[in-house]
């Protein structure tokens, strides 16, 4: 343990700060920390995927993952893991027991920890919620030192608010999941390529509840009568009478780990409009106009950029920016004039995934509500000021939020009409943390 | 905090009546709302300022601050960073006085390096304890190209820019790896209330213009840059000019 500093980002690679990071042996050190964190506070850490600033404290403590625990799964399907657990770890855990997680981002490299207090979600949330409504039960160390189990059914409040919570409530120290069986570590996966943003709109829309997993993407660059041009991609666990070949001789095969890496980041962005250009053309030329019954792996259909370790690197010096609203799903026209603001945008190069979310999670400050949710990664310059002022505007008028595990610059001012529950999520926290021990670089910019 | 586009939620201007202090509070309220603290010498001057930037939608806190008094900085300082994080502070005062008298009467050239160099130093020091603390924060240091190679017609200005200057790029590198960064700022002739008067150097820009240039280094994580972009190529050159030539050279 030392008291060095630090200098921490978050995946986008914006913001830095210096913290100072320490390990921890379990819930009796972190109440220790907590007691000892001093008037910058501390924030616990996962796997530094949040894009922004949630995993950084400028000035206090950075708590790190305590390493992988596993516990074998109940009869029920449950399994008790720490919150240091990364989903790659549990994926190929669990994938030899014929179970699996059901719900999964679009990387493996997150911790459970990080899971719950971000409420992330993936390609099922229109069918399965997103991961708060996938844990029985967790362990918390509150601000004063107390350990206490919370969950759905027990102390709901306490557990909802720390859904999505951001690591504000307490440090999570343990959690049990449920689990989903599985046949095979395959996917059974429907390909289609749409013309427009109406026609993936009426798709997803009209037959998303065929399919556990469904996601879009949008060529960006696309403009006028084929804006929001899209591969829309949909799937199932696959059963064992669907593979063939090596994936039928092993048909629980795990996720491995990256085998590509960007060793540095280059002096500029290597993602520019004629790269990007180029990229979304070949992406949308290859899809299939409808392909059915084609077998992917686990990580070539959820986790395509975990083959490329610090992909992020490839934005060069200043690192990117993740854009992700949602909005009622009867207010497609925000979509629309976003997409149209972005393909018209001549400095930027974005990247563009399309979902469709279910009903809304209950966690106070979760992202999720029933609608649209569109997410754009573009690298970071100054003149994108101007432009997503804009669009929060719009999203903030339709009734939509901002995502705050993405989120490295959203005005404060926008966060009480975005997310109602601020009020409530901001008295819990004086009641449960008089003195401020939890704090982080988002806490402080957003005055969470 | 200053967010990922480099914009800040609070900002110190010391030496808050300059020019290009002003300008670069309204360059930072153009897309965003920060606090402002203007440091500076209490009066009429003081008060406008404060009310131009208030009329902006800004929240202003005007602090007095005499920049010779440099027992008084590390109390001043700590007083505004204990209700609130410094997220930039620019080191904006700085006095010209006349070339000549500067170095031949006594008064006039120990005040200039007091101004211009000492309580740089003075309140330098006292904000990277801060800003280490915080474990963020940029420190804008507004130097000049006058210290970058002293020249005859202004060498005591042009010499306590390039101690100021040294000092801060050092500073900057003392800070590596604490969170906190310095920005160290080489503008040419700039027209100000400064520099009224006098005519202006080729390559002349405003104090807008070096704001911009500054939002824009700050959010990029610069730690030197020049303004205009141009005086660096000029400057490089004439660093390299032979003495008994550059004694010659008009300028």
């Amino acid at each position: 343990m030392s008291d060095e500093s630090e200098v921490l980002t978050g995946w986008g690679r914006t913001a830095p700060s210096a913290g100072r990071v320490r390990r921890h042996a379990g819930p009796d050190a972190v109440a220790d920390l907590l007691r000892d964190a001093g008037p910058r506070g501390l924030i616990a850490r996962g796997l530094g995927r949040s894009y922004g600033d949630p995993a950084q404290n400028a000035g206090g403590v950075v708590l790190d993952p305590l390493p992988s625990i596993i516990d074998e799964p109940a009869a029920d399907g449950t399994v008790r893991v720490s919150a240091g657990t990364s989903l790659h770890d549990l994926m190929r855990f669990l994938l030899p027991r014929g179970r699996f997680v059901p719900v999964t981002p679009g990387t493996r490299y997150v911790t459970i920890g990080g899971a719950i207090a971000c409420d992330v979600h993936g390609k099922s949330h229109h069918v399965t919620g997103s991961f708060g409504d996938q844990v029985v039960s967790l362990d918390l160390v509150l601000p004063d030192g107390t350990l206490r189990t919370v969950g759905p059914v027990h102390d709901p409040e306490l557990y909802w608010a720390t859904v999505g919570g951001m690591g504000l409530t307490g440090v999570i120290v343990s959690a049990v999941l449920r689990t989903i069986a599985v046949e095979t570590g395959y996917l059974d996966v429907t390909t289609q390529r749409l013309p427009d943003l109406d026609a993936v709109l009426a798709e997803m829309a009209g037959s998303d509840d065929d399919f556990t997993y469904s996601v879009a993407w949008i060529d960006t660059e696309a403009k006028g009568s084929s804006l929001g041009r899209s591969v829309l991609s949909r799937g199932e666990h696959a059963t064992l009478d669907q593979l063939a070949g090596a994936a039928a001789a092993h048909p629980l095969a795990v996720p491995t780990a990256p085998r590509l890496t960007v060793p540095f980041a280059p002096p500029f962005s290597l993602v520019t409009r004629p790269t990007v250009r180029a990229f979304n053309e070949a992406w949308f030329r290859r899809a299939p106009q409808f392909r059915a019954g084609e077998i992917q792996s686990v990580s070539a259909f959820f986790h395509p950029l975990d083959g490329v370790a610090h992909w992020n690197r490839l934005y060069g010096p200043h690192g990117l920016l993740q854009y992700q609203f949602v909005v009622p799903e009867d207010r497609a026209d925000v979509v629309r004039r976003i997409l149209e603001e972005v393909a018209a945008d001549k400095h930027t190069t974005f990247l563009a995934v399309l979902k469709r979310f279910g009903p809304g999670s209950s966690g106070w400050l979760s992202f999720p509500t029933a609608g649209w949710t569109l997410a754009i990664d573009a690298p970071t310059r100054p003149g994108l000021v101007g432009l997503l002022a804009h669009l929060d505007e719009q999203v903030a008028e339709a009734g939509g939020r901002i995502y705050l595990a993405k989120d490295a610059r959203l005005r404060p001012e926008l966060m009480s009409t975005m997310y109602p529950r601020l009020a409530e999520f901001r008295e819990l926290r004086e009641r449960l943390d008089p003195h401020h021990r939890l704090q982080s670089d988002l806490s402080r910019r957003l005055a969470l | 905090m200053i967010n990922a586009l480099g914009q800040p939620q609070t900002v110190l201007l010391l030496g808050g009546t300059s020019d290009i202090a002003l300008a670069l509070a309204r360059a930072w309220a153009r897309n965003g709302s920060p606090e402002v603290i203007l440091a500076a010498r209490p009066g009429e001057r003081r008060d406008r300022a404060a009310a131009g930037l208030a009329d902006l939608g800004l929240r202003v806190e005007a602090v007095d601050f005499e920049a010779e008094a440099t027992g008084d900085h590390p109390a001043l300082i700590e007083s505004i960073a204990a209700s609130r994080d410094i997220d930039v502070a620019v080191i904006a005062f700085g006095v010209l006085g006349d070339e000549e008298q500067s170095w031949q009467d006594h008064e006039t050239a120990a005040r200039l390096a007091e101004v211009n160099y000492v309580a740089p130093v003075s309140v330098g020091v006292c904000l990277a304890q801060v800003m280490r603390r915080q474990g963020h924060g940029v420190i804008v240091a507004l130097s000049s190209v006058a210290g970058e190679r002293v020249r005859r017609s202004n060498f005591a200005y042009g010499a306590s820019k390039a101690g100021m200057d040294g000092f801060f790029l050092g500073l900057g590198e003392a800070l590596r790896g604490s969170g906190a960064r310095v920005l160290v700022v080489r503008p040419g002739f700039v027209h100000t209330k400064m520099t009224e008067g006098r005519e202006a150097a080729p390559l002349s820009v405003t104090a807008e213009q070096v704001a911009d240039a500054v939002t824009t280094a700050v959010a990029k994580g610069d730690d030197l840059i020049w303004v205009p972009k141009a005086m660096r190529g000029v400057m490089s050159g004439l660093r390299h000019v032979p003495r008994p030539l550059f004694r010659k050279l008009p300028i």
